[in-house]
């Protein structure tokens, strides 16, 4: 039987070896083919804890820090660790309710997964904290974990320095390959963003191995995966605190913006752009409700006019057109106008302040008075010259002079999103005027005074300061002067900034003759008024007509005289004669730069400035309508004493978005305090024309808040 | 025809492949044991000599296993063929008193505390008793292994342990009791039983994986096609074509009636939600009617599949050359259940990865194939049933238990042979082992 049967056993074995060759099979597809496995077990056992390093703090010149950081903490959660928690307690110190409770769970869980730890209240009060801390015990898979947060003791510089924020999924995407998870923070905007790798530091990264309760079992692999966190470096920038803190109290209750930077150096000395915001309020928990306020103002506070607000330069452009025109030997110093008032050449007359004989004698007079018969001519000789046989090619010649002094490109500051203005295109004017053969220089005439479709950043006026300064260069206006532990890829970017930047052969004649020309608008000139204590400036002023409101007030100037060490330039919105608002403004940052205190009248009248208010009307009717009137400047005025000037300001009663402020003002009559604001200067009959109907003569007190642009 | 000397000697004659594979064997499954337990805060030799961890127990167990070993190579192979029919009875018996001594673990109630804290389940005893009982059964001269009832009685043999298994909620255990198939299918069992068990066991899948209706449309095609090609021969025979229409209804009744069957009454919840699971669908326990009562207390527990897919996590994450001794993040973390017993497989799949896993099986195969050769060159009918039941029950463990690991078989709790922590598991296969050895130095006897 045994016999009969004994093929049976081969069977069997075959039999055997099928299952076992099925079993193979599998491993093969298990072990060999799929190496989503690993990643399982990874994401199972390996627990990884991304150790944040401080970022780096960023210094002005005489090492204040600008912005810090301070610890904050977060409490965070592992929702698959959350079991048992005793919600209810925990509702309570949170103040939430158990929907939101829930809401957040689930927002955790989009964002970081089960296993993952995420963020469930970020910045913690530290009162908040202490009562967690304690109750800790009750909450399991929650815990608190520290995180260091930008403060800024000065309250200052908010443009330039910039702000840090959560990274997005935009964000996550453009930077892909930089190792940025959900949940990071990095620079947004200003420095912030420009240095986002110097500041960062590395990020470290601990491995530990976790079992399946979720417990730390200790390091993996004895932390030979570990790396450790390597601190951000420390910027060390060229702005002044105290100037920078000054311009920007200077632009309070006004739009605008100014720039103070090292002609030596090209190192920006203070960047202020009004309104602005307390960068404080931008960090830690505050953020979420104030990013939004800021986002939806009408004013944009967060947007850097120095850099990227486009503005006619108007006059002040006055000397760059004499610059060229001295180059190509179109004129002489000595060249005179005889200016009538306007001027008359091309057809339409255009008007000039003065019209007495001679306040066009020479280039040096025609200056000091800001004639714009003088420069217009003066733009005309240039784009017909003869040289160039026909006005297109004069205009691009022109054109190519004014790239070389920073107009109409960028500058290469080292901020993010520069703007480069405009000095217009040929195609732009193409357009307008057919083609190249009606090319005529009177068709855009008034490009020779700062006009037409030029426009320039603040930047970019204060800029041309430093060249005249310089008699011909300057230094690419920049922030940061050293890093620390400088690394060959510093000193590449920072080289840039330490390379003069020559334009073109202008000879130092030239620069001498503007700089006498702009000495004498500080001496008789339009600027005669305003004096900077123990020192010869020189200055030009602008009143830039635009197409939103009033006349832009701009004034550009530099000092010493002699061997100068700092340009200025201010733009203040809609606010009328450069002489009268950016003017004073601009003194007053040249007096702090470089007395490195104000006298006592200048501190007065800094004061004074900081109180005025040139918001033009449509932005206050913009925060009326949207009940914001605690945005408001609190001008409290005597009626006494109240001058036309302040009524420019004042709101029509007609207007029936207004009746309510207007109800507001009288029914606070009673606590109306007798301060008084003095004006810096009476310009009564130039702004009367602007005024509405003047509000009822009685004291009053327009309900806005003193802290006006920095929400 | 037999030599004295053999009889006197246990090392001549034993067959030392057997014993070295198997010295492999346990010494790899304390290996796989110590990974699992391992612990790098506790110092290994105050852990060893306290024989606190389940690898220092284990390795006492083995110790106590090798003297088991020795005593059996030195007994006469007649004790065997002697006490086959006691031993069965005492096992059955043994079984039973379960049900009335038994020590409740893991929810089934198939131990016997013994003394010393050590316990012991009757049901794996009695794989050996069996095994001895169908040998002594087939090997008697007036054994005719080709008629129908000496093949009923062998079933009946063999299912009477099995059924008490599952009366002790022990399925892994009563499946086992099929291993002796081989074994009556090497002595004469007519395939067409194998093959009637196997188009079952396809119908049940086909069952869980189809829809009911395209399975029934897709069994009377295949009825019809089978009539209508052959429809000249049914001419003749008549009967062909009832016996094809009748394999078709009964078909048809297993697909609408007996599965649900099985599945809502014969297994419990928990069981039939495992099968469903490796399929992918989810069971339904409210349709359940054997586990009532268990079905309330559901909540809170880790998901059924959740065995199978941190075994397969830990396997797979083993990749080809593993991740190292000691190394594995699953077993290090206590990701796998049951780890050291039920799936001891995976530490080892996860350290040693693909080649490991492959050598493994390759000495696996290599041990049962010895195993049928010594069966093969046995003269006594009783050594080599015997040699085939082992055989048999070597097999199924570890063809289920590696399957299950690695998310081809339902999770039945069985233990890979001699790798898994457990005394009473090691004994019953050291035992199983060492007696066939014995028979084995004894081959040119005839054993009745």
């Amino acid at each position: 039987m045994a016999l009969y049967n004994s093929n049976r056993g081969g069977i069997i074995q075959i039999i055997i070896g099928f299952v076992f060759v099925i079993i193979i099979g599998q491993l093969i597809s298990l072990q060999i083919f799929s190496n989503k496995y690993k990643l399982a077990a990874d994401n199972n056992a390996i627990f990884r804890k991304i150790i944040y390093p401080d970022r780096g703090i960023i210094y002005d010149r005489r090492k204040h820090a600008l912005l810090e950081n301070t610890i904050s903490y977060d409490l965070v959660v592992i929702p698959n660790e959350a079991k048992g928690v005793d919600t209810a307690a925990l509702c309570n110190i949170l103040n939430i309710n158990s929907e939101e409770y829930n809401k957040r769970m689930i927002d955790v869980i989009i964002k970081n997964s089960r296993v993952k730890t995420g963020i469930f209240e970020p910045f913690l009060s530290p009162e908040l904290y202490a009562q967690l801390n304690e109750n800790l015990y009750r909450f399991p898979g929650f815990s608190l974990t520290e995180r260091s947060i930008r403060s800024y003791p000065y309250n200052t510089a908010e443009h330039v320095l910039g702000y840090v924020a959560e990274v997005d999924v935009n964000f996550l995407n453009k930077h892909d390959e930089e190792g940025y998870e959900m949940g990071d923070y990095a620079g947004m905007t200003g420095l912030e963003k420009q240095y986002e790798n110097v500041l960062m530091g590395q990020r470290g990264v601990k491995r530990f191995l976790r079992d399946n309760k979720g417990k730390i079992q200790g390091s993996f692999e004895k932390g030979q995966f570990d790396t450790l966190a390597v601190a951000g470096r420390n910027l060390y920038t060229s702005v002044d605190v105290e100037v920078q803190q000054l311009a920007e109290k200077l632009l309070q209750h006004k739009i605008g913006s100014a720039v103070v930077i090292n002609s030596k150096t090209g190192g920006v000395i203070a960047m202020a752009s009004s309104p602005g915001y307390n960068p404080n309020l931008l960090t830690g928990n505050q953020r979420r409700k104030t990013i939004g306020i800021l986002l939806t103002d009408t004013a944009r506070p967060i947007y850097n006019r120095a850099i990227k607000g486009q503005y006619p330069p108007g006059s002040t452009f006055k000397p760059m057109g004499a610059i060229i025109a001295l180059d190509e030997g179109l004129i002489e110093p000595s060249y005179g106008y005889n200016c009538r008032g306007a001027y008359f050449a091309c057809g339409d007359p255009r008007k000039c302040t003065h019209n007495n004989a001679g306040h066009a004698a020479n280039l040096q007079i025609a200056l000091a008075n800001s004639c714009n018969s003088y420069f217009l001519q003066v733009f005309r000789m240039a784009v017909d010259n003869p040289k160039y046989h026909n006005a297109k090619k004069g205009y691009l010649k022109w054109k190519e002079y004014m790239n070389s002094f920073g107009f109409g490109r960028k500058l290469g500051i080292d901020l993010p999103s520069e703007n480069k203005a405009n000095i217009p295109d040929t195609a732009a004017y193409n357009k307008d005027f057919g083609n190249a053969k009606y090319w005529n220089s009177c068709y855009m005439l008034t490009l020779g005074i700062g006009q037409d479709r030029m426009t320039a950043t603040p930047l970019q006026l204060a800029n041309t300061m430093a060249l005249i300064a310089n008699e011909g260069f300057y230094y690419t206006p920049h922030f940061v002067d050293s890093i620390e532990d400088e690394e060959l890829d510093d000193k590449e970017i920072l080289s840039k900034f330490r390379k003069k930047q020559e334009v073109t052969k202008i000879s130092g004649d030239i620069f001498k003759v503007i700089k006498e020309g702009m000495h004498d608008v500080t001496v008789y000139g339009t600027a005669a008024g305003i004096k900077v204590p123990g020192h010869e400036y020189c200055a030009k002023t602008g009143t830039a007509q635009n197409p939103h409101g009033k006349n832009h007030s701009i004034f550009v100037c530099f000092a010493p005289k002699d061997n100068p060490r700092v340009a200025v330039a201010v733009v203040v919105e809609n606010a009328g004669y450069g002489a009268t608002w950016a003017g004073p403004i601009s003194s007053l940052l040249m007096e702090k730069y470089l007395n490195d205190t104000l006298t006592v009248e200048s501190k007065r009248k800094s004061d004074e400035l900081a109180t005025v208010d040139l918001m033009p009307q449509s932005i206050k009717d913009w925060y009326i309508k949207n009940n914001k009137t605690d945005f408001l400047a609190p001008i409290e005025y005597n009626n006494d004493e109240l001058s036309d000037i302040w009524d420019m300001e004042m709101v029509s009663e007609n207007n029936p978005m207004t009746k309510k402020l207007v109800d507001t003002i009288q029914k606070t009559t009673d606590t109306n305090s007798k301060k008084t604001n003095p004006l810096p200067i009476p310009i009564k009959s130039k702004l009367n024309r602007d005024t509405g109907a003047l509000l009822n003569n009685k004291k009053k007190k327009i309900p806005i808040n003193k802290n006006v642009n920095r929400i | 025809m037999s030599t004295v000397s053999n009889q006197n000697s246990f090392s001549k004659g034993t067959d030392l492949a057997v014993i070295i594979l198997y010295f492999a064997m346990v010494t790899i499954g304390i290996m796989c044991i110590f990974m699992v337990e391992f612990n790098p805060t506790n110092s290994l030799s105050s852990s060893l000599v306290a024989g606190k961890n389940s690898y220092s127990k284990q390795i006492y167990f083995a110790l106590f296993c090798g003297i088991v070993g020795v005593f059996i190579l030195l007994m006469d192979s007649k004790f065997f063929t002697a006490l086959a029919n006691i031993s069965y009875v005492v096992g059955i018996l043994l079984m039973i008193a379960t049900f009335f001594l038994g020590k409740n673990v893991n929810g089934s109630k198939s131990w016997i505390p013994i003394a010393g804290g050590f316990n012991l389940q009757p049901a794996e005893l009695c794989k050996i008793f069996t095994a001895l009982f169908l040998a002594k059964y087939i090997s008697k001269p007036e054994t005719d292994f080709t008629k129908l009832k000496s093949h009923l009685l062998a079933a009946g043999m063999i299912a009477l342990p099995a059924l008490l298994s599952i009366m002790q909620h022990e399925m892994g255990l009563a499946l086992v009791y099929s291993a002796f198939l081989f074994a009556m299918y090497r002595e004469g069992l007519p395939p067409i039983i194998l093959i009637v068990a196997l188009s079952f066991a396809i119908l049940v899948i086909a069952t869980l994986l189809l829809d009911p209706i395209i399975l029934a449309i897709i069994l009377t095609t295949i009825a019809a096609i089978f009539i209508s090609s052959m429809l000249k021969k049914f001419k003749k025979n008549k009967n062909a074509i009832l016996v094809v229409l009748s394999i078709w209804a009964i078909s048809f009744g297993t697909i609408r009636y007996a599965v649900p069957y099985i599945f809502n009454n014969v297994f419990e919840c928990y069981q039939s939600t495992r099968i469903y699971s490796m399929i992918g669908k989810e069971y339904d326990c409210s349709q359940n009617n054997k586990s009532v009562s268990v079905s309330g207390k559901k909540n809170g527990k880790k998901p059924d599949d959740y065995n199978v897919k941190q075994s397969k996590i830990a396997i797979g994450s083993g990749g080809f050359l593993g991740r190292g001794f000691l190394k594995g993040t699953q077993t290090r973390g206590k990701y796998v259940p049951e780890q050291n017993t039920d799936f001891i497989f995976t530490s080892l799949g996860e350290a040693f990865g693909f080649v490991g896993t492959a050598t493994f099986m390759g000495l696996y195969l290599f041990f049962l194939f010895r195993i049928i050769r010594i069966a093969e060159r046995q003269r006594s009918t009783f050594s080599r049933v015997y040699a085939y039941s082992v055989v048999g029950i070597f097999f199924f463990h570890i063809a289920v238990n590696i399957s299950m690991t690695i998310g081809l078989f339902p999770v039945v709790g069985i233990p890979l042979p001699l790798i898994s922590y457990g005394g009473s598991s090691l004994l019953t296969f050291t035992v199983l082992i060492f007696i066939l050895l014995r028979l084995d130095a004894d081959r040119q006897m005839v054993l009745r």
